[in-house]
Formats: C-alpha cells, sequence, structure tokens
C-alpha cells in the first residue's frame, strides 16, 4: 500500500495543485462567461457577432486537444508556456464559454418589465445592467455555475497528460511505481468526489445568499445533512435535491 | 369628429388652474402597428401642463400604447411626438428628422415619469433604495439628499415604517404606493398611470387612489392616465378622452363624458363599465 512518505510528497502537493487549477481556470473562465455573455447582449450587432463566433468556437473545441496545442503548438509560435498555464487557459477558455450561455440565459429571463422600470427611471443601458439585470440574474446563474465550476474540477484531471504534477499524476505514479492500481484509483474518485461535495455545499452558501439579497426567503436546500436532522420531511427535500445536485 | 383634439381649449371651468397652460405634450399623427393590427391610426393629441387627462375605452383601443409610445418603451411607426416643444424620439439634423440618440432621448424623457399596472418595483432593492438608486445615479443628488426626499415621500404615501422592507415583504398595494413615491422622486413634470389599480385585490385599491387624489389635488404634475376606475377618473381628471379603434371619439369634462356623452359607442362603453 501507499508509504505516507508518497503521500506527502505527491498527494498533498497534487491535491493543492488541482485545487489552484480549478480556481484559476475558474477565475478565468468566469472572466470569460461574464465578457462574452454580456457581449452577446449587446446592441451592437458586431459585437453579438464576435461573441457568438467566441462561443461557438470554443464550446466546440475538445478541452484536452487545445491544451495539448497550447502545450505542443504555442512554442512554435515562439511562446512557450508554463505546463499549468497552458492548462489553466485551455479549460477557462472552454468552460468561459459553457459559463458565457449561463450568464446570457439568465440575463434573458429577467422580466421584461424590470427593464422597463429601468427605462421609466432614465437609467442608462449600463446602469440597469448593473443596478438590475445583474443583481436579478446573478441568483439564478448560481446553480448552473455550480455544475460548470464540478464540471471543471473533474477536467482538470486532463493536465496531468502535459506533465502537470496534479493529483491524477501523482495517483498515477503511485500506480507505476506500486500496481495498486485499484486502491490508488478508488481513492482518487473519493478525492474528486469530496472536493466536488465541498464545492456543492459552498456554491449553496452562495445561492442562499444571493436569493435573500433579491428579498426571496432561502430556501430549504434538502441536502443530507438536513435530512438528517429532519427526517419528515424527507421525502420532498428529497427529490429537490437530486434536482438540485 | 376630428382626431385633432387640443385639450386646454375644451376645458371651460377654472376650478384647477394649469401651471401655465402651456402645451406639455403633443402626439402629431402617430401611427403604431403591432403586425397588421393598427393601435395607433394617425392619432393626433395634446395635454397642457398641469392637466390631469384619463384615456377609457374598451381594451384594445390603444390606451396603454400612448403611455408606452410616451416613456419610449415603444417606437412608434409614424408620426411624431414633442414633450415640451421638443421631440421624444427624433432630433433635427440639417433640416431632417432623423432618430434620436441615446442621449438626447434621456434628456427629454427625464420629465416623465411612470407608474406600471404590476409596480415592477426592483425586488433585489430595499424600498428605501427602490427611490433613492435613480435620484441618485440619474439626478446626480447626494445620497443624504435623496434619503431624506425619499423618506418624505414613504410618510406621504403612507409607508413611513416600510423603508427596510423589501418589495417582497409588502402588499400589492403597499407596493404601488412606494412605485408611486419611486416616480415622484424623479421630480417629473408628467406621471404616466398606467392601470394602477388593475392588478389589486379589491380592498387595496382605496388606499392607492387616495394617495393618488392626494396628489392630483396638492401638486401641479400633470397627469396622463388609464384607468378602468369611472369614479376616480370623474374626481380627479380635468380632461377625459375616449378612445375606440386607435382615435380619439370625443374628448371633453368629466362632467360631460360621463353625464352627456356625444356618441352612442361612448355612451355604450360606460354603461359596460360603470
Amino acid at each position: 500500500m501507499m508509504s505516507s512518505e508518497f503521500f506527502t510528497t505527491w498527494f498533498l502537493p497534487g491535491i493543492w495543485v488541482t485545487i489552484q487549477v480549478t480556481v484559476y481556470a475558474a477565475a478565468l473562465g468566469a472572466a470569460i462567461a461574464f465578457g462574452i455573455g454580456l457581449a452577446r447582449t449587446s446592441q451592437l450587432w458586431i459585437v453579438r457577432f464576435l461573441a457568438g463566433v467566441y462561443f461557438e468556437i470554443f464550446r466546440g473545441m475538445s478541452a484536452l486537444v487545445l491544451m495539448f496545442w497550447m502545450f505542443f503548438a504555442l512554442p512554435f509560435f515562439g511562446w512557450q508556456l508554463v505546463p499549468m498555464w497552458a492548462g489553466v487557459s485551455a479549460l477557462g477558455l472552454t468552460y468561459g464559454a459553457y459559463g458565457s450561455e449561463i450568464v446570457r440565459g439568465s440575463l434573458a429571463a429577467v422580466a421584461p418589465a424590470q427593464k422597463e422600470a429601468g427605462i421609466a427611471l432614465n437609467f442608462t443601458r449600463w446602469q440597469r445592467l448593473r443596478l438590475i439585470e445583474l443583481p436579478q440574474a446573478w441568483p439564478e446563474m448560481v446553480p448552473p455555475f455550480n455544475n460548470l465550476l464540478i464540471e471543471l474540477l473533474k477536467g482538470t484531471a486532463l493536465v496531468s497528460v502535459i506533465t502537470v504534477a496534479d493529483m491524477t499524476f501523482a495517483g498515477n505514479l503511485l500506480r507505476l511505481g506500486t500496481n495498486e492500481t485499484t486502491p490508488v484509483f478508488t481513492l482518487l474518485l473519493v478525492l474528486y468526489f469530496v472536493l466536488a461535495f465541498l464545492i456543492t455545499r459552498g456554491m449553496r452558501l452562495v445561492e442562499r445568499r444571493a436569493k435573500a439579497g433579491v428579498g426571496q426567503r432561502p430556501q430549504k436546500t434538502g441536502g443530507i445533512t438536513s435530512r438528517l436532522s429532519s427526517r419528515g420531511e424527507s421525502l420532498q427535500a428529497g427529490s429537490q435535491s437530486a434536482g438540485g445536485m | 369628429m376630428s382626431a385633432d383634439t387640443p385639450l386646454q381649449n375644451d376645458h371651460d371651468g377654472n376650478e384647477n388652474p394649469p401651471v401655465d397652460g402651456s402645451e406639455l405634450i403633443r402626439f402629431d399623427k402617430v401611427t403604431k402597428r403591432f403586425g397588421s393590427n393598427v393601435v395607433l391610426d394617425e392619432l393626433d393629441f395634446s395635454v397642457a401642463s398641469g392637466k390631469h387627462v384619463t384615456l377609457i375605452g374598451p381594451s384594445g383601443s390603444g390606451k396603454t400604447t400612448i403611455l408606452r409610445l410616451l416613456m419610449t418603451l415603444l417606437k412608434a411607426d409614424e408620426g411624431t411626438i414633442k414633450v415640451n416643444g421638443d421631440y421624444l424620439t427624433h432630433e433635427e439634423k440639417n433640416g431632417k428628422l432623423v432618430p434620436a440618440g441615446e442621449k438626447h432621448v434621456r434628456e427629454v424623457r427625464k420629465n416623465i415619469g411612470m407608474v406600471f399596472q404590476q409596480f415592477n418595483l426592483f425586488p433585489n432593492m430595499k424600498v428605501l433604495r427602490n427611490i433613492t438608486e435613480a435620484p441618485v445615479t440619474v439626478l446626480g443628488l447626494s445620497k443624504d439628499e435623496a434619503d431624506q426626499r425619499a423618506r418624505e415621500l414613504l410618510d406621504m404615501v403612507g409607508l413611513g415604517d416600510k423603508a427596510d422592507a423589501y418589495p417582497t415583504q409588502l402588499s400589492g398595494g403597499q407596493q404601488q404606493r412606494v412605485a408611486i413615491a419611486r416616480a415622484l422622486a424623479m421630480r417629473p413634470q408628467v406621471l404616466l398611470l398606467d392601470e394602477v389599480t388593475s392588478a389589486l385585490d379589491p380592498e387595496l385599491v382605496a388606499g392607492v387612489l387616495d394617495v393618488l387624489r392626494d396628489i392630483a389635488h396638492t401638486t401641479d404634475i400633470t397627469m396622463l392616465c388609464v384607468t378602468h376606475e369611472m369614479n376616480f377618473a370623474r374626481d380627479i381628471s380635468d380632461q377625459v378622452l375616449m378612445f375606440d379603434s386607435g382615435r380619439v371619439l370625443e374628448s371633453g369634462t368629466p362632467e360631460k363624458i360621463f353625464g352627456d356623452p356625444e356618441h352612442d359607442r361612448t355612451r355604450e362603453f360606460l354603461s359596460a363599465v360603470l
């Protein structure tokens, strides 16, 4: 089985690298999601068009191949990226494209009457977006962003193939060294699940705060923890959490 | 009957003298179509400043469309609208009328406020900020000034204790009174009221109408009002316009329209709603 020395020299740093790649790619992806998502609601057709082109191209691209391209092909154009940044860029660019659809859709779902009230108070378009539309769209964005963030977390395993020492990389090393295939990959599955679960709990908090910010009552989430504490309403809560997770 | 109805000439009494009687709003041959449906048909009409004008008529006769055109929520297909003598959505360039830019539209639009059927308060802001946000952001008032003014307005509509509530915590009638305060905080010259009690439970209607009566009788704000509350219309109006098929069928004082209308169509409509 795994030696504790191997765990501390490879696995722990690997977990930390996975978290770093997730956070950086999420930050890049969020910036792109909002930038492209807002651009796709622009009044100028050329802005909408270019943002749409970005969305279609990066949505249709394999993150893994893009990562290879950035790692192996970009140096030919005189641009050598550190492996981790090649991975972060590839993930951020593709997941940002998915995220832009969430931003665009949530903005489109804000009641048109809210926009009209903003016009009646003579706000500019940008003021309406900043003060009315984005704050109201935000609570609707959080659950799909949660899904996307978990997809991103699991997608970070791809960086192991371009020599970034994340936890999948560490797992592979360990397997090669020990031949303990089953325990190693079982451990990896559990680790990804635990990280994903932590993200979900965190995003629940964000969602509750976001909903409180638009005057909605925080919803009973019906997650496992609340089901343990109140078994009575488990039936209804269970079906809600199945939809939410 | 001509659709051209200069309201200021029809008003004979002086029980509610206009601010200065000048023309505040003018529609000139305004046509609005939705697909093949002509909602407004070369409509001409004007409103003098300080007047309270009520638009009545069967649904689909274009009353709400007039308010939405004035608020620039809709675009006219043909014709022009002037507010204070300025084109609302057009600019004169080299002697030609061209669609106006955002800056021009906002400059003219700042004179107009609107209260909606569904209140349309901002759910992401507490009551006080619903009222202060536009005065601070759009008019550049200081926060203290805007707060003070908002609290005065909340007192006026009887909701002085609700400043820190979210809109969803209020009843429909309370929300609508906040919406009235929010519109007034921008100090518009003209207030557009679009069926403001239609979405309310019957027992909440009176409170909203009382607030509006109060405003009508104590301020010199111009009101353009679409309503099915005929008693309210009779109370506050200087002028009632009967619409049918996108045109003004007849207009006159409330006494005349409700008491002795010229047209059978008006008589039919009134007997159906009164």
